[in-house]
């Protein structure tokens, strides 16, 4: 079985660094306007066809793949980051600061996720720097709430209480004792976070409140192919939203691949939990 | 405790939240580089002269310090006056009325298939663990919670109203038809598609969870009891498996109106149907200060009624809690 | 009529600890004991020593990362997962130790119908609740809401009303009040009367000698002794095995004899 998991995690890996290698391959001369080229079904020169003004689909879809995952990264590391320090200071800094945290979270999460996002991004301005701040701003509530209630949790275990009394720093007790079991679990949340980022920053860029339509952002790419619909081109949002899948379930799987790996409870005995 | 009391303490909650999230909204449009007598005024600007501009910067206050402004707002707000939309050139909130009646047959329906749906999934799943079927069912859910939203709707649009031309390509009904010519089954015929979409992304959720608590039930004493008593199959489900995973399902239902939402978005610009959804994206990108003001606060009001739902759905079904029995931990 | 027979069981758990390394963790080694019909057969051992694994060993309920070795035959014919499936509950029935066994969203006198395979669920009800001397209104409660002698005769009756002939008694008397014990040996003595084979799991080597007709002592897995009741004597000298004698010898009522700590 374990060997099964490191085989996933390569799996996984090497789909998430195809885009950045084909983008290095293919250049940017598919990107470039070639009017003969123009609305090209899938073929062996272009994989992923042509669009209406004749841009090879795959190099597009390639380039947004990475706008996608550098925003998400970006955005979610921000956002795990900003999880890890609320979700400690409500969990050391005394009974007032967490019920303001607290009350934060529940605020945050009081609104509906996209609405939130639609929101920020409003009042940034849209454009890239909106969609990291607006995504960053919004993933946190839920780390933050893990890692407050993991703090907690050991804050009152035996080896902690036991430590104190043997009159060791607290530092010393964060160090050795929780940090331990704090990065793994940071670590994970913030990779499960990936996935979620990538998913949104696509979708606020396809409402139009995200990356600019100068760019090929995969959510440009798909809300541009909407109007070429009906006009029967499938391969403008096939492709795409295939590959952005792709991608999003690959960081998925690795970061759950990494959570069986890290953490023995979780894993089930009985048979076929296919993940 | 006693019901009024609780609907009281419910009632506060609610009213500071409301006010909670619209003092933020507030003060984020405040901060925000969109130009309020822009944003209200619009694409009329040019046609504006100076005093007109003034007149409504004074009529909403924006000659005024911010304090005065957010009075002057919370004023309004209290005498149900949420502003006018500057796209639509109605008060906002019969506009958020109109487009909430739209959008409310579209989550009603979806919202109730992905959960009937889900749950047969997940008990299926649980109830079958690691045979094929189970596998399938996970694999599915897992894929589909990595799917764009959008996407899909895209998939599924290009699918039938493009290859297999039986759908119609969006809107509510049909156009150039006038309101009162429009029947029932043209509405039902536009709300198909776009339902069948956002019921068949919203099933991961509750099929995964209940596959979950099912399989903990299955684990349990009483379950392995039962099975020693030579109960299986859809009896044993039925009997101890249903009791105790319809509560955590039902609930968690209510609780997921914030997703829901969410995916109403996405969908209704897809199928570019007319509801709150279509709105809210509309106000964002074209700037529209007050509708999307009054949006957000409906929206956090609609998670509320959700959750608020989900909570009081436990305290009045279990009877554990019913009886006043401490659960052991 | 021999009701059950099992030779050479051996049970072993496949564990996976952190980063995944594979353990084997034996559990039950080379078990073999049989039952008669009208027969009590206690199993004795310490917490831990794999007793109530046998039960779900028999009921072809053990986990799925449990392997299995050895026979298990129920009148005559081998006991498959196919066929235990079919006679659970209907032949052979679990008499469990708690209520926590029991659905707790469900009232006890439903649960009690719902183990009934003979007759009309709700008249066999009144009656067996009648014969344990329950109140009726016992049926309208939930298993929370029982006393402890009231959990423990319902938990009997559901495996009473199955009318099955082999009873599996998981620690039927954990922990309870003299009177209560006494109650519950005497439905079983009744239960093996009218016919059924009783295989009574137990840490409470006193009331096991009472009302069985031999003793499976079991340590660490390992059946180290087989001995007839009558040779529970006072001072325990009839016993032949030394680890029956010490654990004999050291309960309460006897002499408290401290039992030397040695590897049987």
């Amino acid at each position: 079985m374990k060997r099964n998991i490191f085989l996933s995690i390569g799996i996984s890996a090497v789909i998430l660094l195809m885009p950045f290698l084909l983008s290095l391959v293919l250049g940017n001369e598919g990107l470039s306007t070639k009017l003969t080229a123009r609305n090209l079904a899938p073929s062996l020169q272009h994989w992923f066809g042509t669009d209406w003004l004749g841009r090879d689909m795959l190099t597009r879809t390639v380039k947004g793949l990475t706008l996608s995952i550098g925003v998400g990264l970006i955005a979610a590391t921000i956002s795990g980051l900003i999880a890890a320090a609320l979700g400690l200071m409500a969990a050391t800094l005394g009974q007032w600061v967490d019920r303001a945290v607290t009350w934060l979270i529940d605020l945050c999460l009081s609104v509906p996720h996209l609405v939130l996002l639609l929101l920020i991004s409003f009042v940034l301005g849209g454009g890239t720097k909106g969609v990291i701040v607006a995504v960053a701003l919004s993933h946190w509530p839920s780390l933050a709430r893990l890692m407050r209630a993991e703090i907690l949790a050991l804050k009152s275990s035996q080896y902690v209480l036991i430590s104190k009394q043997m009159g060791r720093s607290s530092w010393w007790i964060a160090t050795r004792h929780m940090l331990p079991h704090l990065l793994p679990q940071f670590i994970v949340g913030t990779l499960l976070l990936f996935p979620h980022a990538i998913l949104h920053e696509a979708a606020i860029t396809f409402l139009g409140m995200g990356l600019s339509p100068h760019q090929p952002a995969i959510g440009i790419i798909l809300s541009e192919s909407m109007k070429y619909l009906s006009t029967g081109m499938w391969w403008l949002a096939l492709f795409p939203g295939l590959c952005l899948f792709l991608i999003v379930r690959a960081f998925d799987r690795l970061a759950r691949n990494l959570v069986k790996l890290i953490t023995p409870e979780s894993i089930r005995q009985r048979g076929g939990d296919s993940r | 405790m006693h019901i009024t009391r609780l609907l009281i303490i419910g009632l506060v909650k609610l009213v500071l939240l409301l006010a909670a999230v619209s003092i933020i909204t507030f003060v984020l449009m405040s901060i925000s580089p969109i130009d309020p007598v822009q944003a209200y005024i619009g694409a009329d600007m040019l046609r504006v002269g100076e005093e007109q501009r003034a007149a409504i910067a004074v009529y909403w206050g924006l000659d005024q310090p911010p304090w005065g402004r957010f009075l002057h707002w919370v004023n309004a707000i209290l005498h149900g006056d949420f502003g006018t939309s500057m796209i639509y050139r109605e008060p906002v909130l019969d506009f958020i009325g109109e487009r909430f009646a739209h959008s409310i047959v579209l989550l009603l329906i979806s919202w109730s298939l992905s959960g009937i749906i889900g749950f047969a999934a997940g008990s299926i799943a649980a109830m079958k663990q690691g045979s094929w079927l189970d596998r399938i069912i996970q694999w599915y859910c897992y894929a589909l919670s990595s799917t764009p939203t959008f996407w899909a709707g895209l998939l599924l649009l290009i699918i039938f109203t493009v290859w297999l031309p039986i759908f119609p390509v969006g809107l509510a009904v049909p156009a150039g038809v006038n309101a009162q010519d429009v029947s029932l089954l043209d509405r039902l015929y536009h709300l198909i598609l776009p339902a069948c979409t956002l019921s068949l992304i919203g099933i991961s959720n509750i099929a995964l969870h209940t596959r979950e608590k099912l399989i903990e039930v299955l684990d349990s004493d009483y379950v392995r009891f039962a099975r020693a008593q030579g109960e299986h199959g859809f009896t044993l489900w039925r009997r101890h498996g249903l009791r105790n995973i319809l509560l955590p399902a039902i609930t968690l239902q209510f609780a997921s109106f914030s997703e829901l939402f969410g995916g109403v978005v996405l969908i209704e610009q897809v199928f570019s149907y007319p509801g709150l959804g279509q709105a809210v994206v509309e106000a964002s990108t074209k700037g529209d200060v007050p509708l999307l003001m009054g949006i957000v606060i409906f929206s956090a009001l609609f998670v509320f009624v959700g959750n608020g739902i989900a909570e009081w759905l436990y305290r009045l079904v279990d009877p554990r809690i019913k009886e006043g029995y401490e659960r052991e931990a | 009529m021999t009701l059950l027979n099992i030779s050479n069981l051996s049970i072993s758990f496949t564990m996976y600890d952190r980063w995944l390394r594979k353990s084997i963790q034996p559990t039950i080694s080379d078990l073999s004991l049989s039952i008669e019909a009208g027969e009590i057969i206690a199993v004795v051992g310490a917490s831990g020593s794999g007793k109530s694994l046998l039960a779900h060993a028999i009921l072809g309920l053990l986990p799925s990362n449990a392997s299995v070795s050895g026979e298990i035959s129920y009148q005559g014919k081998p006991l498959t997962s196919h066929t235990i499936a079919k006679l659970r509950g209907h032949e052979i029935a679990l008499i469990p130790q708690s209520v926590n066994y029991l659905d707790p969203l469900m009232k006890v006198g439903k649960q009690v119908e719902n183990a009934v395979r003979v007759g009309e669920p709700k008249k066999v009800r009144e009656s067996i609740f009648r014969s344990f001397s329950l109140p009726q209104h016992t049926a309208n409660r939930y298993p929370f809401q029982l006393s402890g002698g009231m959990a423990r005769r319902t938990l009997v009756a559901t495996a009473a009303v199955s009318g099955a002939k082999l009873l599996i008694a998981d620690e039927p008397t954990p922990g309870l009040h003299d009177a209560v014990v006494q109650e519950t040996l005497v439905t079983l003595k009744r239960l093996a009367a009218e016919g059924a084979g009783i295989l009574f799991i137990t840490h409470d080597l006193a009331a096991a000698v009472q009302i069985s007709s031999k003793v499976a002592v079991l340590n660490e897995g390992r059946l180290v002794d087989l001995a007839p009741a009558s040779s529970f004597t006072e001072d325990g000298l009839q016993l032949q095995h030394p680890y029956t004698r010490a654990l004999w010898l050291s309960l309460p009522q006897h002499q408290f004899t401290e039992a030397r700590v040695v590897d049987y």
